[in-house]
């Protein structure tokens, strides 16, 4: 059997000339943001991508030059949930769907801190829509990071919002009859200020995409498109983690490559556009309400 | 502090304050919203914070998050956004983070009767959510105790790590007395002090009589929190030889120190072979029947608790060595009575309960004197 690199000659290169020497571990500060208490390996499944965004979010942050003091993570329940628990940073793991509700407390207590709330899809966008929304809606300066595996991984397989129409899951055995929800659009609409897209296959895409979100003074929010090849992928025969890696590869385009097509092209496209979609500046929640307590303190009735 | 008139809920919201609330996050519900409506507007006086979620269970995460972050924090709701914020009062549980609900009771189940009262969650507070974990729940008897209970839930919440559920009803709530408050800088309350250096940081270790203190967020303590079983630094674990520690440790840290937890009244009468024990609204139906029963040279004691969680065993079970029979009016089909019969057997209690909105009256007490 022929060995079959997922990347291209050209990636595959500039990925190379990414690795460190060796003593990298005690060298980089990127890894020094790894919990060195905590066990590894990680309870995610070998080849799952929520890894490639736990790297791209902790480079994220270390571009931005943060304080491990002042980066809190919040998470719900589920695969990408246990993310926060690996990393060296102010982490809380927290109820399933209810991550952005605990990170509204902590961000109006702490407004100095960088607050990061941590969601699959199911646990945004089903039990947490609300809060999703609502959120967005306040302007809170939070960062929303939703990998988007399309299923419930966790719990072995079940149809998700964000599950394709006609996507088999272990709870649509006959395919999945609901259309799946646009996570950006639905950002984009309750009001986020940053709202950007890519793929697991895009890592140092989504490094940029995240270090701009976490520098965004208001709600931002990054979906990171995943997969997962233990249950979506074994249910509709998308082959194993490689496959559908590269898929992700293969079925997306650029913001930029999709604006230039003609607009029948657009209506017809069916791959993942990414890019970034919002990136506006409106007053964030923690900033008006310090405002109003100075303005009645001032005695303002 | 000049003599005010003024609600049970608006006591409390000032309780609040003056035990050093600074977050306040919940979702209007009748007959609670009066607590979120002094706050609004009294926070911000003193730099604190109010915000309206979204629900109930996004208002239970807000207050626990909040308290992550360093704020005293509270919520108010009533039984319907009671029920909503079980799950999240579970973690606050688990992860033992201070915080207090307070639950202006209404008759249920279900939508019920908004605007009608009810002691009918005196078993959702104690065993609502899943699992077996300790809580505190109070219960005030007249708008002045509201406040003093207000600052003892926060008293407790923070000695305690623990959530605190201020277990108030709709007469309680909005009745309104003449109080005299005290001076709000004489008030205080158990604040959390960590003495050790961060990388020695345990916060989950066996440590201040099974309540090590606790380090906000973002103050240079690093460590993860969950609703996960948890070892001593905060990660998840199935071993036994973890979670089986953390069980004696976090379901016997209030047990051991009820002396302090347990608040009571006790007006006991030589001779009485009756007793009347109650609590909430049904304590001033009780306090009625007894001067009705006395005026007729009956000797009748009464214990009245404000501490409902944990069970005050101890002062039950004397009581039920000193009488032969029991009293227990509230507004129930009987929920802290069968507390009581546990401890003191079936045979020597008199449930006298109505859960129709309406208040038990003396007279019902008295009738269950006799016969």
């Amino acid at each position: 059997m022929s060995q079959q690199h997922i990347l291209d000659a050209a990636t595959l290169e500039q990925h190379e000339a990414l690795i460190p020497p060796s003593g990298w571990f005690e060298q980089s500060e990127t890894l020094q943001k790894l919990r060195k208490n905590k066990k590894f390996p990680t309870i995610w499944c070998p080849g799952c991508g929520i890894g490639v965004v736990m790297g791209a979010l902790i480079r994220a942050i270390d571009h931005l030059g943060l304080k491990n003091d002042d980066v809190a993570l919040v998470a719900g329940i589920g695969c990408t949930a246990r993310m926060p628990v690996y990393m060296d940073f102010n982490t809380l793991h927290t109820t399933h769907g209810r991550a952005l509700a605990f990170a509204t407390g902590l961000k109006i207590a702490r407004p100095d801190m960088k607050v990061i709330a941590i969601m699959g899809d199911g646990d945004a966008l089903a039990i947490g829509g609300n809060h999703f929304i609502h959120a967005a809606r306040r302007n809170l300066g939070i960062t929303a990071l939703v990998v988007n595996n399309s299923i419930y991984g966790m719990t072995g397989g079940q149809y998700s919002p964000t599950t394709p129409l006609g996507g088999k899951a272990t709870t649509a055995p006959y395919g999945n009859v609901e259309p799946p929800f646009p996570v950006c659009d639905l950002a984009a609409a309750a009001g986020a200020t940053y709202v950007a897209r890519s793929t697991v296959y895009h890592a140092l895409e989504l490094d940029k995409f995240l270090a701009e979100a976490i520098a965004k003074d208001g709600f931002s929010l990054v979906e990171a498109v995943s997969y997962c090849h233990t249950t979506y992928g074994r249910l509709n025969k998308l082959g194993a983690a490689a496959d559908m890696m590269r898929a992700l590869k293969d079925n997306s385009l650029s913001k930029s490559a999709y604006d230039a097509l003609t607009p029948g092209q657009q209506a017809e496209n069916t791959k993942i556009v990414r890019g970034k979609f919002v990136d506006k500046d409106r007053p964030q929640y923690t900033a008006i309400y310090a405002n109003l307590v100075t303005r009645v303190q001032g005695g303002e009735k | 502090m000049a003599v005010k008139l003024m609600q049970g809920n608006e006591a409390i919201a000032l309780g609040a304050l003056a035990a050093g609330c600074r977050f306040y996050a919940g979702y209007p519900i009748t007959p609670s919203t009066e607590v979120a409506e002094a706050l609004s507007r009294e926070l911000p006086k003193v730099g604190g914070r109010f915000i309206q979620m979204e629900d109930e269970i996004a208002s239970m995460a807000a207050i626990i998050g909040a308290r992550v972050g360093g704020l005293k924090s509270m919520t108010a709701t009533s039984g319907p956004g009671f029920s909503l914020m079980q799950e999240n009062i579970g973690y606050a549980a688990m992860a033992e983070i201070p915080c207090v609900i307070v639950n202006v009771q209404r008759l249920g189940p279900s939508t019920g009767q908004p605007t009608a009262a009810s002691q009918g969650d005196v078993m959702q507070s104690r065993w609502g959510t899943h699992g077996d974990h300790p809580i505190i729940a109070l219960s005030p008897v007249s708008v002045r105790q509201s406040f003093d209970l207000a600052v003892k839930a926060f008293d407790f919440s923070e000695r305690f790590r623990t959530p605190v559920i201020l277990l108030t009803d709709e007469i309680i709530g909005h009745m309104r007395e003449p109080v005299e408050l005290p001076d709000f800088a004489k008030v205080g309350t158990y604040e959390q002090r960590v003495t050790d250096k961060p990388a020695d940081y345990k916060a989950f270790r066996n440590a201040a009589e099974g309540v090590p203190p606790m380090a906000a967020f973002g103050t240079g303590y690093r460590y993860h929190i969950t609703g996960l079983f948890h070892d001593e630094v905060g990660f998840p674990t199935q071993r036994l030889d973890e979670i089986d520690p953390w069980l004696e440790r976090v379901n016997t840290k209030m047990e051991n120190h009820m002396n302090e937890i347990a608040l009571f009244e006790e007006d006991y009468e030589k001779g009485a072979r009756v007793a009347v024990l109650s609590y909430g609204c049904s304590a001033r139906t009780a306090r009625h029947a007894l001067k009705l029963a006395r005026a007729q040279g009956k000797q009748v004691d009464l214990l009245t608790l404000f501490t409902i969680w944990p069970f005050p065993e101890k002062q039950v079970e004397e009581l039920g060595e000193r009488v032969e029979r029991i009293i227990v009016p509230e507004m129930n089909l009987g929920q802290l009575a069968l507390e009581v019969e546990r401890i003191v057997g079936r045979k020597k209690v008199r449930r006298v309960g109505l859960a129709n909105g309406e208040m038990v009256t003396p007279q019902m007490v008295l009738d269950a004197m006799e016969g």
